[in-house]
């Protein structure tokens, strides 16, 4: 059982991260929560969602010790870093997190993923960037999986919105296990 | 087989709700179930004989539904805890007038205004019937994805074989909560058995009466006891529970939805450090299961019940156990939603307490 946690601001695509990766688990076969957090949230605002897979059936839906974030803000890591299990990864959105966990049993996984979105000419696909990576390093799906997943969560995009997606996808891969520069 | 769809918990009892048949939705809106008549909204605009209705108020919501399921449609209203104070006339009514209705509560924080966060406050109210007058409302409490969908399908089945109000009691999480769900088969509305008392016109028949206005005090009596039947007939026929791992249990836990899904990953944890612990968890809350407590009671003499709130389902146990077993309870209100780990260490204190880890 993997618990992980998608932090950041609203607006940064934090829910559809973690939607999209809990609807690519599903299809894969596996067992799947996904929890958001609600109330009072806003653009601008924080927003998180827990996924939980697993092969077998998931009890709480809560994270009590989150295997992996994905942070993609300062306030996020302050947040959920005390939270994380021994031993646990975080991918930091290290273009906007400007500090390191205090932390050192965690690893962990800096990716510039508004760098490498502004080199792709859209800054919205930074949550593609980072589920990219956090695919690649995790290997809980595939980023074929997560393509369909995706196909699926926002039916009815262009052909070039769905290949723009592919392509941070592979960029953020491609930087946490090649090293490819932004 | 129905593809699995990923939907989150008011999505998924819209869509079996709809699916079952019911084709009468009023409501008003409050957090955290604002999802499920949104839900409605768009999709019964593509049913041709469904209404859907944003009422002036959630008495007004209430009383459109009690009007509905006179006329004889599968009707449904759903709230969150303080909005179902407000449906408690109706509810009382559609008890007295016996007419089926399915209502959701999905509970959050409380007394009062409360906050938004999931919570289990409303049990008392929910299972004592809630309104005035002698009567009790079947109440279901799913805790799964799939088990909201199942059981959305089932409260219509009841409400119209009983002819009565059926709860349908979640919380806030398990509103906001995605898990993979195969949505019941649409049923086709000419299944629905037909029912020989709607008002549906009175040409070429004798007229029907459904009031709750009795005023000779021998024939309201008569009206209770016929209710009261009808109670003791569903508590004898309607009493479900999941067990898990209760045969070798020396410490059994108490919990219903959310709080039995926190439960049972306490349970998982503490059963691998080897301490002997299992889960009854009611998913009908009205009737109470009390056999199958009483059951469990012949060879477990502890049991910890764990809810969101203060104490309520806990009364229920005892009353069940009739001192035949001891009764703990762990409680988190207002809101707090407790983690397996924190549960895990509540159970493995009482337990190492009672020295059930001796040999017995």
């Amino acid at each position: 059982m993997k618990k992980t946690i998608f932090a950041g601001f609203g607006g940064q695509g934090v829910l559809m991260m973690g939607y999209v990766f809990a609807v690519a688990a599903m299809r894969d076969g596996l067992e799947v929560t996904y929890l958001p957090s609600y109330g009072a949230e806003m653009r601008g605002g924080t927003a998180n969602c827990t996924v939980v897979v697993s092969d077998e059936e998931i009890f709480s839906p809560v994270a009590s010790s989150p295997d992996y974030a994905v942070i993609m803000n300062k306030p996020s890591l302050l947040r959920y870093e005390n939270l994380m299990k021994q031993g646990g990864v975080m991918f930091l959105n290290s273009s906007v997190i400007d500090r390191t966990p205090v932390r050192d049993d965690l690893h962990n996984v800096p990716i510039p993923a508004n760098d490498i979105a502004r080199k792709l000419g859209l800054d919205r696909v930074t949550n593609m960037i980072m589920l990219g990576a956090f695919v690649a390093k995790t290997r809980l799906t595939s980023l074929e999986s997560i393509m369909n997943g995706l196909q699926e969560s926002v039916k009815g995009k262009s052909e070039t919105v769905m290949k723009l997606n592919r392509k941070a996808l592979d960029r953020g891969a491609d930087y946490v296990l090649k090293g490819t520069p932004p | 087989m129905t593809d699995k769809v990923l939907m989150r918990g008011t999505h998924v009892i819209a869509e079996s709700a709809i699916r079952s048949g019911c084709r009468f939705y009023a409501g008003y809106p409050i957090t955290p179930q604002n999802e499920l008549p949104e839900y409605m909204a768009e999709a019964m605009m593509a049913i041709d004989n469904a209404t859907f209705i944003q009422a002036e108020s959630e008495i007004a919501a209430v009383n459109m539904v009690l009007g509905a399921s006179m006329a004889g449609a599968r009707a449904m209203t759903s709230s969150s805890s303080p909005g179902i104070s407000l449906k408690q006339e109706g509810i009382s009514f559609l008890a007295a007038q016996e007419l089926p209705a399915v209502i959701v509560n999905c509970m959050r924080g409380g007394p009062g205004l409360g906050n938004i966060a999931p919570s289990q406050g409303d049990y008392f109210q929910a299972t004592r019937g809630g309104g005035h007058g002698d009567y009790r409302s079947i109440v279901l409490a799913p805790a799964t994805g799939q088990e909201l969908a199942d059981f959305t399908a089932r409260a219509f089945d009841l409400a119209d074989r009983y002819r009565s109000p059926v709860v349908l009691l979640i919380d806030g999480m398990m509103g906001q909560m995605m898990e993979p769900v195969v949505p019941p088969e649409f049923m086709d509305e000419a299944d629905i058995p037909y029912r020989n008392w709607i008002l549906d016109g009175a040409r070429g028949r004798p007229s029907r009466i459904i009031k709750s206005l009795i005023l000779d005090p021998a024939k309201e009596e008569e009206h209770n006891w016929k209710l009261y039947r009808k109670y003791e007939n569903i508590t004898k026929e309607l009493q479900i529970t999941e067990a898990y791992q209760i045969d070798d249990a020396r410490l059994v836990v108490m919990a219903y939805g959310t709080a039995a899904r926190i439960a049972k990953g306490a349970i998982k944890r503490v059963r691998e450090i080897g301490l002997k612990v299992g889960l009854l968890r009611p998913l009908t809350l009205w009737p109470f299961p009390a056999r199958a407590v009483e059951d469990a009671s012949r060879f477990v003499k502890e049991f910890l019940v764990f809810e969101m709130n203060t104490g309520q389902m806990v009364e229920d146990v005892r009353l069940a156990l009739k001192h035949r077993s001891e009764v703990h309870f762990y409680g988190r209100p207002g809101g707090v939603v407790s983690t397996p780990d924190e549960i895990a260490k509540v159970i493995t204190s009482l337990y190492y307490r009672l020295h059930l880890e001796e040999e017995q």
